[in-house]
């Protein structure tokens, strides 16, 4: 956000003005709106975690016992977990399905219309809302649904399945369904930016295919992995509803035990709950950052 | 489920019509400036429901903003933004939360021109003088204040009310009869092993732990004191006995919404489960069977009742007691009771129902001819009789009321470990 070094050395226009106060005005658009509905919104959330209960009403104090009740539940480490298996399993199959779909698209397809027809296939599901698409399972998984009426008079299976709904198997399906273009766009885009000579060099220098795949594009297309990972396991860590009805609301996640809090009332808890959950997201930003540059990508 | 389409309206329009357009007497002293007021209702969705509303114009003349919600949501708003609502539409074990916040006034019922017609439940706790008073935020007991200023509920009728009671109902589980084809006697019939991964509980903490209740104290588990207000070991003893039923599968799902109930009785993913009156009217008017089976061990009941935000006063204040006068005059009660719902002043919704409906929803006598719900939906055959029977048998059993217990937070706790085990 260093403005004032792209500025001109001498704006003319503005004799009055120095150089580093146009860029201060330039950056303060930004600047106000970043503060506005960015920070002063978790810098509430952050305050409001230190706040007390009542049934009804909460009230100002700095106290500890939010945070103190969260780290003593074993409630807590349990839903934490359940989040983060959650998101590693989602992020594993997004991953193998987005890559795959992704490089389908970039190095199989010659036809540029096409190319980019068969992407546009792939937003289809997206004019829909979130909510449509994840609900049209639960027809399709039930008892008597159309997945297991189609199993049963295929003779497969005597009985219906039951875990297909209201089970974890039924969350992550959701999720994948849900999230795998997230995946597909940033790896299918830094695929397209690999150079074709150097492709080309590799299978001159006698590389199989795999050894290309995993010594060249795969290093290659780590910035956009990286950018679908964090996509992909920040909404599924943040999720609530998905959750709540692919689980039939037996299982829950870190987004659920806030929307609890908020349901009776016990916003200064679920704002702890809520500021554990964004260090926690945070902080596993972080660490995938110093593995890779994606600004690289940017 | 409160969608209603043209062709509802029209029909609705219709019944309307043929009963008298206008049985009250206009109001007289300010009919002026009576056009000019809005009136904000909010409430969970079973009241409010848009066709009171434009009765409510057709027959007073001022306007009625409906708002619905879900009890949670309808909770904190009552407490936590007084200002965005006039009229709240509220149970009474809300009202126990409500109240201390002071947003809302008490009602002088002086002014209430029906308040002697009121079910007893409202007033003394008890349907006929014989009645022992049921377990829970029983709502007589939250129901009236020492004064116009009262903070704390009082023992008796004082002449000064909290909520002016519209509707209530007793509600046991839901079943289906033809997939499980025997009878279901007993509350306890929920964690029998037989309906495993068939079996549904809802998840709203104040009004689940009340069904576990009646489930544990019908598996001769445990006895509770007061199931409305269990102590901590109460609560601790019927969350393990649920944890355990839910890690061995009885669970098929725990509904929150309305709808989601509906869906899970109909596809038959479940055929035992906590339910409401009208997800079992949806259910069968899809031609599925469904049963609303009473049991031994007695209902669990709610009540609800509007009550005025403490920032209404002078005319519209004077409205909303024409409101209130109006809404105990029969017309609501009627609409309410051909949903299988109770009025709280009976013998007025009375003339506002045929002799037939009257008989099945309330007298709970043979249909004599089709019933159909004031939307057009056929809801029982002439020759049916009303799950339960009659209005004396059903709400003489009830056996505990929905409540807000002292150990309210702790209870929420352990049913956020019970949802996450």
């Amino acid at each position: 956000m260093t403005a004032s070094s792209t500025t001109p050395p001498k704006p003319r226009r503005a004799p009055g003005l120095s150089r580093h106060l146009l860029g201060w005005l330039l950056a303060s658009p930004l600047a106000v709106v970043l503060a506005a509905f960015l920070v002063v919104p978790i810098a509430t959330i952050a305050v409001v975690s230190f706040w007390g209960a009542t049934e009804f009403s909460i009230y100002p104090a700095f106290q500890f016992d939010n945070y103190e009740f969260l780290f003593s539940s074993p409630v807590t480490y349990t839903v934490f977990f359940n989040t983060f298996k959650y998101a590693a399993i989602t992020w594993i199959c997004t991953l193998l399905i987005g890559f795959t779909v992704a490089y389908f698209l970039a190095f199989h397809i010659r036809n540029q219309n096409l190319q980019i027809g068969l992407f546009l296939l792939c937003t289809i599901p997206f004019w829909t809302s979130n909510i449509i698409r994840m609900i049209s399972w639960i027809p399709f998984l039930g008892r008597n649904g159309i997945g297991n009426t189609a199993l049963i008079q295929m003779g497969l299976i005597d009985q219906p399945l039951e875990w297909l709904l209201y089970s974890d198997f039924a969350v992550i399906l959701a999720f994948v369904h849900l999230y795998t273009l997230f995946m597909v766009v940033p790896i299918f885009n830094t695929m397209m930016r690999i150079d074709p000579s150097l492709l080309e060099a590799a299978r001159d220098n006698g590389a199989s295919g795999w050894q290309t795949l995993w010594n060249v594009i795969i290093p290659l297309c780590k910035p956009g992995i990286m950018i679908g990972t964090i996509f992909v396991v920040t909404l599924v860590m943040g999720d609530f509803i998905t959750v709540r009805f692919m689980s039939g609301s037996q299982s829950a996640n870190v987004g659920r035990l806030i929307s609890n809090d908020i349901a009776l009332l016990q916003y200064p808890s679920a704002a702890a709950t809520a500021v554990v959950l964004l260090c926690t997201v945070l902080l596993m930003i972080a660490v995938m950052l110093r593995f890779v540059d994606i600004r690289k990508e940017l | 489920m409160t969608k209603s389409t043209i062709s509802r309206r029209n029909v609705l329009k219709g019944a309307a019509a043929g009963v008298a357009a206008s049985t009250l007497p206009a109001p007289m002293i300010w009919a002026q400036n009576i056009k000019d007021i809005t009136l904000r209702q909010f409430g969970t969705g079973v009241s409010n429901l848009n066709e009171v509303a434009s009765k409510v114009k057709e027959d007073l003349g001022f306007n009625l903003e409906m708002t619905a919600l879900d009890s949670d949501s309808v909770t904190q708003r009552a407490a936590t933004q007084p200002d965005s609502f006039d009229i709240a539409d509220i149970e009474y074990w809300i009202c126990k939360k409500v109240w201390p916040t002071g947003n809302l006034q008490a009602m002088d019922v002086s002014k209430i021109k029906n308040y002697d017609k009121i079910v007893g439940i409202f007033r003394s706790g008890k349907l006929t003088p014989e009645s022992t008073i049921a377990q829970g935020t029983a709502p007589h007991s939250v129901g009236f204040v020492d004064g116009p200023d009262g903070k704390s509920f009082a023992s008796s009728e004082t002449g000064w009310m909290t909520l002016i009671p519209t509707i209530y109902n007793a509600d046991t589980l839901g079943i289906r009869p033809d997939l499980i084809g025997r009878p279901i006697n007993n509350w306890h019939e929920l964690l029998n092993p037989e309906f495993k991964g068939k079996a549904s509980i809802l998840d709203i903490s104040s009004i689940g732990i009340m069904d576990m209740a009646m489930v544990c104290e019908s598996m001769g588990e445990i006895t509770y004191a007061d199931k409305g207000n269990m102590t901590r070991e109460e609560i601790d003893k019927t969350f393990a006995i649920f944890t355990e039923a839910k890690k061995n599968g009885q669970f098929r799902a725990f509904w929150k919404s309305f709808d989601e109930s509906v869906n899970l009785m109909a596809s038959g993913e479940v055929v035992i489960q906590s339910m409401w009156s009208p997800a079992i009217t949806a259910v069968k008017s899809r031609g599925i069977p469904c049963v609303y089976q009473p049991l031994e061990e007695g209902y669990r009941s709610w009540g609800g009742g509007i009550g005025l935000s403490k920032s209404l006063s002078g005319l519209e204040l004077d409205a909303a007691y024409e409101y209130i006068n109006w809404y105990l005059s029969g017309w609501v009660g009627g609409f309410l009771m051909r949903q299988g719902y109770y009025s709280a002043v009976p013998e007025t919704s009375k003339e506002f129902m045929s002799e037939n409906e009257w008989g099945y929803w309330f007298e709970g006598k043979e249909a004599t001819d089709v019933i159909t719900s004031p939307f057009g939906d056929e809801l029982a055959k002439a020759g049916e009789t009303r799950d339960g029977g009659s209005f004396y048998d059903r709400m003489g059993a009830v056996a505990c009321w929905n409540a807000v217990m002292d150990e309210n937070q702790y209870m929420v706790r352990k049913w956020n470990e019970f949802i996450a085990a």
